[in-house]
């Protein structure tokens, strides 16, 4: 009986060893590299040429690097959004939803506003885009914290009720009434975001990107309000024995939340399409959650992560771009190694021993 | 003959060793205690005996034959049964049924026919109890005995007890002890877990000491004192805390309860109007048999359950239905119950002392972390916290822990102290910590209620103890005319005494 048992085992230690922390991303890469490299060759190209252009050549020029940066952007303010709701125990999965209520809101303020001088016009722009998200974040909110109605489904259920909205605005009222397609008309000159290198599409967000980094890393590290959300999601009856209310520090961080995912549709919006349309968003919403707990929660770590996303989506394309591969290798690239980053930050916690 | 020997057993979890080479060996028709305090390892080489888990090195033999139990299913063929403090029984069941459940291998089951074997085994063992009443109608003591003999009708020769008494009422411990004596009498042997000194002098014949997994000897128990037993158990001469005697003069109510009622999770009411009065310097205990509304109780008052009914009064001051952060400001120390649940255990030690006091160390919203250090540290020193400033809670022992939670309440000199169950998991040096910080602040004129179910800790300190039964009062006497026999009638709901 003894002899047949398995000889080695996984026991559960609290702190991996310091010397695993770097080990880790490159272990992510190696094991990613072995299990699609397979699949590389069945479309008969060099696997180590693949990722080469998938992971090195973006960095290796200019105009490539900058793209990486623009597609950090969206990513940085989900990734800001949903941290401050996962931090406080709030899942909310309704950052895309949140996105498109701000995109509406500076689709609509980029006309509106266009009489005004850029330094009023985009303040006040980020403004609408902040309070329009937030205020389709309320109504999960209040259903959470006054009923104590799951927030994962009914903020993942906004998000397919924004969608519907989206689509009636272009399809109805909104519709480009020249071209006829299904997007807003172009917001005025003034309230585009300006580039912060010439001939580049690397655009004022990415500060805004930055600052909000900036004032989650302030926010939940030097405020009693920071430390009252991580009380509060890492031990509700604690926290509300110790005399936090609970419910308020929930919905103002829900609603923070929303607000953050908002800019994050003025962004697209006034830094990259100019119109609102129907794909705004490529699921920047959803990245965002993965970003946040890649991230570990912590505004480092998520700048970090979305710029590691902005790279493999850029390398995605000029991998398929330079070797005439399908995209979507480059997509089930991403995939398995989500995949593999999130199960190698689970076993970091174990360590095998050998069964006496 | 030994009917079952542990040789060189040896368990570890993670970095902990659980147990460091024990030996123990039981005599048939013997009562074996093995003693030791909370964490000695007592209870993880009992599970390892019934294949609930599996030793990392060490022999195990079964009647002089080499074994090796992968489950309890092999313990039970191997004859040996457990029981554990929380019982595996059906409640909609019989008795019968549920001593056959999982045994009885025929795919019809004859009801007369079982409740005959089962009534038949019962008369047997001398375990007095109606084969045909349905579990849930009984009493703690009663369900523990369906226990035993769900055990013994295996054909259990070895019974594991893992601290029997801890749910029982004195009366319940003395028919328990009567069944132990008539089992041994069966030439049954009988492992009996415990950290009480005075059940084990009573009812064992032989006593094994673990303290921190190690095997520190064992003896025969008639040869020792329950002093030198505690000596072995801590390495030290016990009992650490007396309470002095001197009655408050000044009666000045402090804590008051007015008729409060309460409902439980289930929406049921579970505190029946309950009042109480606490005096200024006074521990007023709170004794009872777990379950009958000690845990409401101290929720209730600590602003976390509210209440259906009725007042709670500091000082003369209305602050019924108050937030938790008002009750701390109005002079209300509220040590939670669970110390696991009223610590956040991924906050550092320094997070979760200020948490209650937030406001005071904050300036325009941002956090003054060169005060909340300054105060962290001066509280670690004072209260003797083993752990740095800026450890995550959760590897804080339960001492240290329960630490944390004193320095967070008892730093503000609370006008009232609420103590539900501070020492429970304890181990006795932090358990004498504890107690001793209590009637240090009796000393300084707090009124303190302790709810505990340990009645030699309600004994020990109380100046007067109320007894809680099914939600209700029912009966408030001074300390020094309390006895366990008439406080274990109280507990029992048999009499009430108002």
């Amino acid at each position: 009986m003894e002899a047949k048992r398995f000889p080695y085992q996984l026991v559960k230690t609290n702190t991996p060893p310091l010397w695993m922390r770097p080990l880790i991303p490159a272990l992510i890469l190696l094991t990613t590299f072995l299990i699609t490299a397979g699949l590389i060759l069945t479309a008969q190209v060099n696997p180590f040429q693949a990722y080469y252009y998938f992971l090195i050549s973006p960095l290796s020029s200019q105009v490539s690097f900058l793209e990486l940066l623009v597609k950090a952007i969206p990513l940085m303010l989900t990734g800001v959004a949903v941290t401050f709701a996962f931090a406080t125990g709030y899942y909310n999965i309704g950052a895309e939803g949140q996105l498109y209520a701000g995109a509406i809101a500076a689709a609509w303020l980029g006309i509106v506003l266009g009489g005004l001088p850029p330094f009023l016009a985009i303040p006040l722009m980020i403004i609408g885009g902040f309070m329009a998200g937030m205020a389709w974040a309320l109504i999960p909110a209040l259903l959470k914290v006054r009923l104590a109605v799951d927030e994962v489904v009914t903020t993942l259920l906004m998000n397919s009720i924004m969608a519907y909205i989206v689509s009636a605005l272009l399809n109805g009222p909104w519709r480009d009434p020249i071209s006829g397609w299904p997007q807003s008309p172009e917001i005025a000159e003034s309230t585009m975001f300006f580039k912060l290198i010439p001939r580049s599409r690397l655009h004022f967000g990415f500060i805004v990107g930055l600052v909000a980094i900036a004032v989650l890393w302030y926010v939940m590290t030097q405020t009693s309000f920071g430390l009252k959300m991580r009380a509060v999601g890492l031990g509700k009856t604690a926290a509300q024995f110790a005399g936090i209310n609970v419910g308020r520090t929930t919905l103002i961080a829900a609603l923070i939340s929303g607000g953050i995912a908002g800019i994050a549709g003025v962004s697209e919006v006034a830094g990259i399409q100019y119109h609102l349309i129907g794909d705004l968003s490529a699921h920047y919403g959803y990245t965002g959650v993965i970003i946040a707990t890649l991230g570990g929660l912590n505004a480092i770590g998520v700048f970090v992560a979305s710029l590691f996303f902005g790279l493999i989506d850029t390398g995605a394309q000029t991998v398929s771009r330079a070797m005439g591969v399908p995209v979507y290798l480059g997509e089930f690239t991403q995939a398995v190694m989500l995949l593999v980053a999130l199960g190698m930050y689970l076993l970091q916690r174990y360590r095998i021993v050998r069964r006496v | 003959m030994f009917i079952v020997k542990m040789q060189s057993i040896t368990k570890r979890f993670g970095d902990v060793i659980a147990n460091d080479h024990v030996n123990f060996q039981l005599k048939k028709g013997e009562v074996h205690a093995l003693l030791g305090e909370n964490g000695a390892g007592k209870t993880t080489l009992m599970r390892i005996l019934y294949g609930l888990y599996h030793p990392d090195s060490g022999v195990i033999k079964v009647k002089e034959q080499p074994v090796v139990i992968h489950s309890p299913k092999d313990a039970i063929q191997l004859g040996i049964g457990m029981v554990t403090q929380h019982f595996a029984l059906v409640p909609p069941l019989t008795v019968a049924e549920n001593v056959v459940l999982g045994y009885q291998n025929s795919f019809v089951l004859n009801q007369t026919q079982i409740e005959e074997s089962v009534a038949e085994a019962a008369r047997r063992f001398g375990i007095e109890i109606n084969p045909r009443a349905i579990v849930r109608h009984l009493s703690v003591g009663q369900r523990q005995r369906v226990e035993i003999l769900k055990a013994l009708y295996r054909n259990a020769e070895v019974l594991i007890l893992d601290e029997p008494t801890a749910v029982l009422i004195p009366q319940e411990v003395d028919a328990l002890f009567e069944t132990l004596e008539h089992l041994k009498q069966e030439g049954l042997s009988v492992i009996f877990i415990s950290h009480k000194l005075h059940e084990v002098t009573q009812i064992t014949d032989r006593v094994t000491v673990l303290r921190d997994g190690k095997v520190v000897g064992t003896v025969n128990t008639a040869d020792v004192t329950q002093k030198e037993l505690a000596a072995m158990m801590v390495g030290r001469e016990a009992f650490g805390v007396s309470r002095p005697d001197t009655a408050a003069s000044a009666q000045k109510p402090v804590l008051e309860l007015v008729n409060l009622c309460a409902n439980d999770d289930k929406h049921l009411p579970v505190l029946k109007n309950v009042s109480l009065t606490v005096y200024e310097g006074e521990i007023l205990g709170i004794a009872g048999v777990g379950g009958n509304g000690q845990k409401e109780l101290a929720e209730t008052i600590c602003g976390v359950r509210q209440p259906t009914a009725g007042k709670i009064m500091v000082e003369g001051q209305d602050v019924t239905g108050k937030s938790p952060s008002e009750l701390t400001k109005a002079g209300l120390g509220r040590i939670p119950e669970d110390r696991h649940e009223g610590l956040v255990q991924q906050l550092t030690v320094t997070e979760n002392i200020v948490l209650e006091h937030l406001d005071e160390f904050t300036r325009n919203g941002v956090l003054d972390h060169k005060a909340i250090r300054h105060y962290a540290n001066e509280l670690i020193q004072q209260f003797q916290i083993k752990a740095k400033p800026n450890d995550l809670t959760r590897t804080l022992s339960g001492g240290n822990m329960q630490k944390v939670l004193l320095a967070r309440v008892l730093s503000r000199q609370p006008k009232v102290i609420i103590a539900p169950q501070p020492t429970r998991g304890l181990d006795i040096s932090a358990t004498d910590y504890v107690r001793q910080q209590l009637l240090e602040q009796r000393q300084r004129g707090a009124a303190i209620l302790l709810i505990s179910e340990d009645l030699d800790e309600i004994l020990a300190l109380s100046d007067r103890i109320a007894v809680i039964y099914e939600g209700e009062i029912v009966g408030t006497l001074p300390a020094a005319e309390a006895t366990p026999e008439r406080l274990g009638l109280l507990m029992s709901g048999a009499v009430k005494e108002h």
